[in-house]
C-alpha cells in the first residue's frame, strides 16, 4: 500500500519556488492498478517519482506498507528501490548490455553472483514478456514495443512488489500499447503486484486500471474507480480527457440535436445490462419512441460498458425513465 | 636512395622512432589512468549532478584549465624542476614522461567528463530506480555507456601526445622530434627532417584509425 500524505513539492526555478504538487493526499492499494493522469505539466512524474524517492517531497510523507520511506537511511533506501521496478517512456535500456544483460542487470547490482540462477531467472523474464529469441541482440536491434518489454522483463527482476510506469506506451502506436497494456494487466493478474500508471490518454486508464487520479495543476481533482470517473467525470478537466478519448470535441454535442424532437437523455450500461435488449423492452412496455443519438460500448477493463444519447418522444417517457433506472440503468437529462 | 638521403642514419632514426613510442605509452598510460578518475570527478560534483560540489567542481575546473592554457613549450621549462625531482633527469624518455602526463591530464580529462555527459539520463536514473549506489553507477553503468567516448577520447589525446613528444625534443627529451630538431633545424639536413615527419604522420595516421576502429567496435547505438 502506497500512501501520501500532505505532499508538496517545489522546484527552485531562477530563485523563486515554483510548486509542482500542492497538497496530495491519498492511497493507493496493494495488487491494484491505478491510473495516474494528467496533461503535460500537471506533476504526473514528479508525483510517480516520489514513491521510489527519485525526487524528495518538499514537505509531507509518502508512506509504503505503513512505512515513512522519506525517512530511510541511503542503504534502506537502495534496498526499497529493488523492490520497486520503473518502466520509462524513453525506456532508458543500456545500449551497451544485449537484452539477456539488461535483465540481469538489476540483479548483479543487487550483488546475486550465481550465474547459472542469474541464467535461469533471465530466460524466464524474457519468456514472460516474449522476447526469448532476442536475448542477444543490443536494444538498437529492437523496436519500441520490444524495447519496452525488455523495460518491463528488467523492471520484474528483481521481483517487486511494485511497479511504476511512467508514460511507458506514450512512444508506441495504438497496436504495440495496447500488447504492452495486455502484457502488463496480466502481470498484475499473475504476480499480483501494484502497478501505478502515469499517462495522458485516457483509452490506457480504460484498458488497464482498476482506479484512477485525474491530476491538475500539482493537484488531484477526482479520483474513484474508473467506470466511475470515466462515466460520470465531474471535474472540468476529466470531462476533456473523456471527451478526447471519444474523439469530440467539447459543444459540438448539445447543438447537434437541436432540431431533433423529444427528450434527449444521456443512458449509461454497466456490466451485464450492456448486452441485455433493455431500450427495447422499455419501449415496448411504456409504448414510447426512442432515436439513438450517439454512442459507443466498450470495456473498461473486463466490464463492458455502453454509453448512449437517446432522444424519447411519447407520453409514457417519465415512465420509461424510472423503469430504466430501476433496471441500474443510470440516466442523465441532456435537454428535458 | 641513397643519394637521395645522404644525411640519413637509419639505426638513430630506429631508436628514436623506439623513443618516441616510449614516451608515447608511457606518457598514455599514466594520462588515462590519472585523467579517467579526475574526468568522473568534475562529471559527478558539477551541478545537479550525483555528488554536486560547487567549490570542488570549480577548484579541479579551475586547476584543468590553467594548465591547459599554458603553452606546452613552457610547461615543460616549468616541469624542469618537478621533473628532475620525479625521475631524477630532466633528460630522455624518462625525463619528457612527467610533463606530457601533466600536459594532457586535464586535456583527458575534461574530454571524459564530455563523454560521460553525452551518456543519456534517463539510463542514470534507471540505474537509480534498481537502487544502485553511486559507485556501482559510474562503474556498471556510466563508463560502459560513455566507451565509445572514451575510446574517442583516448585516440585524440594519443595524438596530441605524439606532436607533444616531438616539442619534448625542443630540451632533449628524446624521439623522432628531438631528431627532427638537431639535424634538419640545426644542422639543415632537410632529409632527416622530412623521413622524421613522415613517420609522426604515419604515426598520427595509425592511430587515429585504430582508435576509429575501437569507437564503432564499441558502439552499440
Ligand atoms: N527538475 C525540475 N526543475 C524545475 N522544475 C521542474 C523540474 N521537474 C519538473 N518541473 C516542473 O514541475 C511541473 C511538473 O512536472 P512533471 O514532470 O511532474 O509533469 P508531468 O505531468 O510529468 O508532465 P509531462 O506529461 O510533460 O511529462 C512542471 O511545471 C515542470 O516544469
Ligand atoms: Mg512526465
Amino acid at each position: 500500500m502506497i500512501r501520501f500524505q500532505n505532499i508538496h513539492k517545489s522546484y527552485l526555478v531562477a530563485g523563486k519556488d515554483v510548486p509542482a504538487l500542492a497538497g496530495i493526499d491519498f492511497e493507493i492499494a496493494a495488487g491494484e492498478v491505478f491510473g495516474i493522469i494528467g496533461h503535460s505539466g500537471a506533476g504526473k512524474s514528479t508525483l510517480v517519482r516520489l514513491i521510489n524517492l527519485l525526487e524528495r517531497p518538499t514537505q509531507g510523507q509518502v508512506l509504503i506498507d505503513g512505512r515513512d520511506i522519506t525517512a530511510l537511511p541511503d542503504a534502506g533506501l537502495r534496498d526499497l528501490r529493488r523492490g520497486i521496478g520503473m518502466i520509462f517512456q524513453h525506456f532508458n535500456l543500456l545500449s551497451s548490455k544485449t537484452v539477456a544483460e539488461n535483465v540481469a542487470f538489476p540483479l548483479k547490482l543487487a550483488g546475486l553472483r550465481d550465474a547459472p540462477a542469474i541464467k535461469a531467472r533471465v530466460a524466464a523474464l524474457l519468456a514472460r514478456v516474449g522476447l526469448t529469441e532476442h536475448a542477444d541482440k543490443y536494444p538498437a536491434q529492437l523496436s519500441g514495443g520490444q524495447k519496452q518489454r525488455v523495460g518491463i522483463a528488467r523492471a520484474l527482476a528483481t521481483e517487486p512488489s511494485i511497479l511504476l510506469c511512467d508514460e511507458a506506451t506514450s512512444a508506441l502506436d495504438p497496436q504495440t500499447t495496447r500488447s504492452v497494456l495486455r502484457l502488463l494487466a496480466e502481470i498484475n493478474r499473475e504476480l499480483g503486484l501494484t502497478i501505478v500508471i502515469i499517462t495522458h490518454e485516457m483509452d490506457v486508464v480504460r484498458t488497464v486500471c482498476d482506479r484512477v487520479a485525474v491530476l491538475d495543476a500539482g493537484r488531484v481533482v477526482e479520483l474513484g474507480p474508473v467506470a466511475e470517473v470515466f462515466l460520470h467525470p465531474q471535474h472540468p478537466t476529466t470531462r476533456r480527457f473523456v471527451l478526447e478519448a471519444e474523439h469530440v470535441d467539447e459543444g459540438e454535442q448539445v447543438d447537434d440535436y437541436a432540431h431533433v424532437p423529444g427528450r434527449v437523455v444521456r443512458l449509461t450500461f454497466k456490466g451485464d445490462a450492456t448486452y441485455a435488449p433493455v431500450l427495447g423492452d422499455v419501449a415496448r412496455n411504456t409504448g414510447i419512441d426512442f432515436s439513438i443519438l450517439a454512442g459507443r460500448i466498450d470495456r473498461i477493463k473486463e466490464s463492458p460498458y455502453g454509453q448512449l444519447t437517446v432522444a424519447f418522444t411519447g407520453d409514457g417517457v417519465d415512465a420509461a425513465l424510472q423503469q430504466l433506472a430501476a433496471r441500474r440503468i443510470t440516466v442523465e437529462v441532456l435537454r428535458p | 636512395m641513397n643519394q637521395l638521403f645522404v644525411n640519413i642514419d637509419w639505426a638513430e632514426i630506429w631508436t628514436a622512432t623506439l623513443d618516441t613510442l616510449a614516451m608515447l605509452g608511457g606518457s598514455l598510460l599514466f594520462t588515462v589512468l590519472l585523467g579517467l578518475p579526475l574526468g568522473v570527478l568534475l562529471f559527478l560534483t558539477a551541478r545537479r549532478q550525483m555528488l554536486e560540489q560547487p567549490l570542488l567542481f570549480g577548484v579541479l575546473s579551475f586547476v584543468a584549465n590553467v594548465v591547459r592554457s599554458i603553452p606546452f613549450v613552457i610547461l615543460i621549462i616549468l616541469m624542469i624542476p618537478v621533473t628532475v625531482l620525479i625521475t631524477g633527469t630532466s633528460l630522455g624518455v624518462a625525463g619528457a614522461i612527467p610533463t606530457l602526463v601533466v600536459g594532457a591530464t586535464p586535456f583527458f580529462a575534461r574530454l571524459v567528463e564530455t563523454a560521460l555527459r553525452e551518456v543519456d539520463r534517463g539510463i542514470v536514473e534507471a540505474t537509480q530506480a534498481m537502487g544502485a549506489s553511486t559507485r556501482q553507477i559510474v562503474l556498471h553503468a556510466l563508463l560502459p555507456e560513455a566507451l565509445p567516448g572514451i575510446v574517442a577520447a583516448v585516440t585524440v589525446t594519443a595524438i596530441t601526445l605524439v606532436s607533444y613528444t616531438a616539442m619534448s625534443g625542443v630540451i632533449g627529451g628524446g624521439g623522432l622530434g628531438d631528431l627532427a630538431i638537431r639535424y634538419g633545424y640545426q644542422r639543415y639536413q632537410t632529409d632527416v627532417m622530412i623521413v622524421t615527419v613522415v613517420l609522426l604522420v604515419v604515426l598520427v595516421q595509425g592511430l587515429q584509425m585504430l582508435g576509429d576502429r575501437l569507437v564503432v567496435h564499441f558502439s552499440r547505438k
